[in-house]
């Protein structure tokens, strides 16, 4: 069975997703490629507004149109072209073999309707389930989430819920129909870190359990460090690096994986008081307006090793290593992980 | 009056319950312990950090030293004067020292007014400055939080997040106070930006000799800008401390279950450490647990943490902690 661990559940291949708005194009999306394997636990990396969170919706054709568009490219799910699809198909694809987990809780649950009947809602949609059973299975769901007393909650509406609890209850809602790919949507950002940490928990173990494929979307580098097998990197658009886990943290090979590694504190190692120090780690700038993206690299303006081709060119994805690939033009042997 | 000695702000056995009412009448049926006697001191020129939960009182605790909010007993002082019973004008010319850098860069700035008259608004209530003096101003603050004087046209909405935060630091800066609470001044803001305020705020303290009481729930935010930090929570202080004492040796359980959360961005060490992880929420503070508050979640409790309240012990040079076994 060596074949199929490495069989490609989800393709995405030169995605282009734009935004017409009276600013201009806005090209949120604008030649992504990337692949999730069977069962693997992927992480989307990037800062507000580079479009990781676009490229999700993509995925499962939630961009509002109008302004926006899918313009080009290929979302491969198990071979079917997922942008091929017709709308009916996509709404049995759609929370049932691809679930989605959104960022804001409180606002992705309905608030007039109790967790039970909304858990059900999906059960009852693609399994045909009657009322009755589909709420005794997603007691079962809440218990496996981690939630006290499920029997009694399914009965609760969500402001009854701390923030800890709707997440869980909103990846509960994910797993109803045990679908083959998870993609999870800043998951954890607006939590607190201890609470942080038992959803992450609960992520990686029902992950052992099921076999489910999973994506994070996060913008912080530290969140992942644990869970993920592969880390892709996105800026402006489309990917700057890509490569297994230990790769990138170890021996990041683009300048802005690097200054992301930087920008997280590390608890774990002697903080530096000086100012001018600490100064250095920091990206400069801000992110590129999407609408107005400049010549060349995008990431060129904030980068502190851009030459003038970076100017000119925009760089594509190479190999530097097994299965890590990054798009710079600057000599990769250079490029250090500051400790 | 100068028996002070070097402190900034002085807060002794402060309480703030919040009521809860209900029916017709507005009947006071329970009250929200969200600050529960609290003491500590922020000395002049030091950073202190406050860091917990979402509702373990931070919040609570710095607006009530800013007198925000109407405090329910203790006391407040403030370079030695007592600020908790002032009231009109003399409250109004204490404030003009001490300022408040709000956590959301989008709700605390209002949306109809360019960035320049929002920095400026402080100088104009004060009676500070007017004319051209008042642009000058302006202009500098503009430059003091990195900013370009010809941005002050522009509206909030033109900024993004970081800039936005900046605005706000200029306005806090604007009266040239001497000491600043930061309300979670980065939290709604990306690591790389996040990297970026710290290293203002650091910068500022350094040039303008200001004192910080920084608010987070993030440690490893607070670890980089603090000279002491105090860990709260459901009300109450369960440690201070140096700042590199907290980061090498913790001592109250829920300290060190705090740090064992935050992820280190290194998977080859993260995946080898121990992590704690807490069981639950934080429970209401309207009716928070009997002795000490973390017994419910910690893995060290045992009978006593039920019956008896833990006090803040001396244990060792500047490290206090609240907790039965340490």
């Amino acid at each position: 069975m060596t074949e199929s661990k490495n069989e490609k559940i989800l393709e995405v291949k030169d995605l282009r997703t734009y935004f017409y708005t009276d600013d201009g194009v806005v090209k949120a999306v604008d030649g992504l490629s990337y692949h999730v394997n069977k069962g693997e636990c992927v992480g989307l990396v990037g800062e507000s507004a580079c479009g990781k969170s676009v490229s999700a919706m993509s995925v499962l054709r939630l961009i509002p149109y109008p302004p926006g568009v899918i313009v080009g490219g290929e979302i491969l799910f198990k071979g079917e072209d997922l942008l091929k699809a017709t709308e009916e198909r996509m709404r049995a694809i759609r929370g049932d073999r691809i679930a989605m987990v959104f960022q804001e809780p409180t606002s992705s649950l309905n608030p007039v309707l109790t967790v039970g009947r909304q858990i059900a809602e999906s059960l009852e949609l693609h399994r045909g389930m009657d009322r009755k059973s589909a709420l005794a299975e997603s007691v079962k769901l809440l218990a496996l989430v981690g939630i006290p007393d499920p029997q009694r909650r399914i009965k609760d509406h969500p402001y009854q819920f701390s923030g800890g609890m709707q997440q869980r209850i909103m990846i509960a809602m994910a797993l109803s129909c045990s679908p083959e790919l998870i993609i999870a949507d800043e998951p954890t950002t607006s939590l607190d870190v201890t609470v942080q940490a038992q959803i992450l928990e609960i992520i990686a173990d029902l992950r052992a359990k099921l076999h489910t494929a999973v994506m994070i979307i996060t913008h912080n580098l530290g969140v992942v460090a644990r869970y993920v097998d592969r880390v892709n990197v996105m800026y402006a658009g489309s990917l700057v690096e890509t490569g297994p886990t230990e790769m990138i943290y170890a021996e990041p090979k683009h300048p802005y994986t690097l200054g992301l590694l930087a920008s997280v504190p590390r608890l774990d190692i002697p903080e530096e008081k000086s100012v001018k120090r600490r100064n250095l780690r920091v990206i400069k700038g801000l992110p590129p307006n999407l609408a107005r993206l400049p010549k060349g690299c995008p990431f060129a303006p904030r980068c502190d090793y851009a030459m003038d081709r970076c100017r000119e060119e925009k760089p594509v994805l190479e190999t530097v290593g097994v299965d890590h690939l990054r798009a710079c033009f600057y000599d990769a042997a250079k490029l250090k992980r500051p400790v | 009056m100068n028996e002070n000695n070097g402190h900034m702000v002085d807060v002794q056995n402060l309480v703030m319950y919040f009521p809860v009412t209900a029916g017709v009448f507005r009947r006071k049926v329970a009250d929200v312990k969200a600050v529960d006697d609290v003491s500590f001191s922020v000395r002049k020129g030091e950073t202190l950090g406050l860091v917990g939960e979402s509702g373990c009182g931070k919040t609570t605790t710095g607006r009530c030293i800013l007198r925000l909010n109407q405090i329910t007993s203790g006391s407040i002082r403030f370079e030695g004067q007592d600020m908790s019973t002032m009231k009109g004008s003399a409250l109004r010319r204490m404030r003009r020292h001490m300022q408040l850098i709000f956590q959301d860069p989008i709700g605390s700035l209002d949306p109809r007014m360019t960035a320049g008259d929002i920095i400026g608004e402080p100088l104009l209530v004060h009676r500070v400055a007017k004319g051209k003096l008042y642009n000058e101003q302006v202009d500098e603050l503009l430059r003091m939080v990195e900013l370009e004087p010809y941005m002050a046209k522009r509206y909030p909405h033109e900024f993004s997040g970081g800039q936005r935060q900046r605005i706000g630091i200029a306005r806090a800066l604007a009266l040239r106070p001497a000491f600043i609470v930061c309300d979670e001044p980065v939290s709604a803001l990306d690591v790389s930006i996040q990297a970026q305020i710290i290293a203002l705020l650091i910068k500022l303290r350094e040039e303008l000799n200001l004192t910080y009481l920084f608010i987070a729930h993030d440690l490893s935010v607070v670890r980089n800008i603090s000279d002491r930090v105090a860990v709260m929570y459901l009300g109450k202080i369960v440690e201070i401390t140096s700042s590199d004492e907290l980061y090498s040796n913790p001592l109250h359980p829920y300290t060190i279950s705090l740090l064992s959360a935050v992820p280190i961005p290194d998977p080859v060490v993260d995946r080898t450490r121990k992590r704690i992880i807490l069981a639950g929420d934080v429970p209401s503070p309207i009716d928070p647990p009997s002795g000490c508050v973390f017994h419910p979640r910690c893995y060290m409790a045992k009978d006593i943490c039920k019956e008896k309240k833990p006090e803040l012990r001396h244990l060792g040079d500047e490290h206090w902690a609240a907790c039965h076994f340490v």
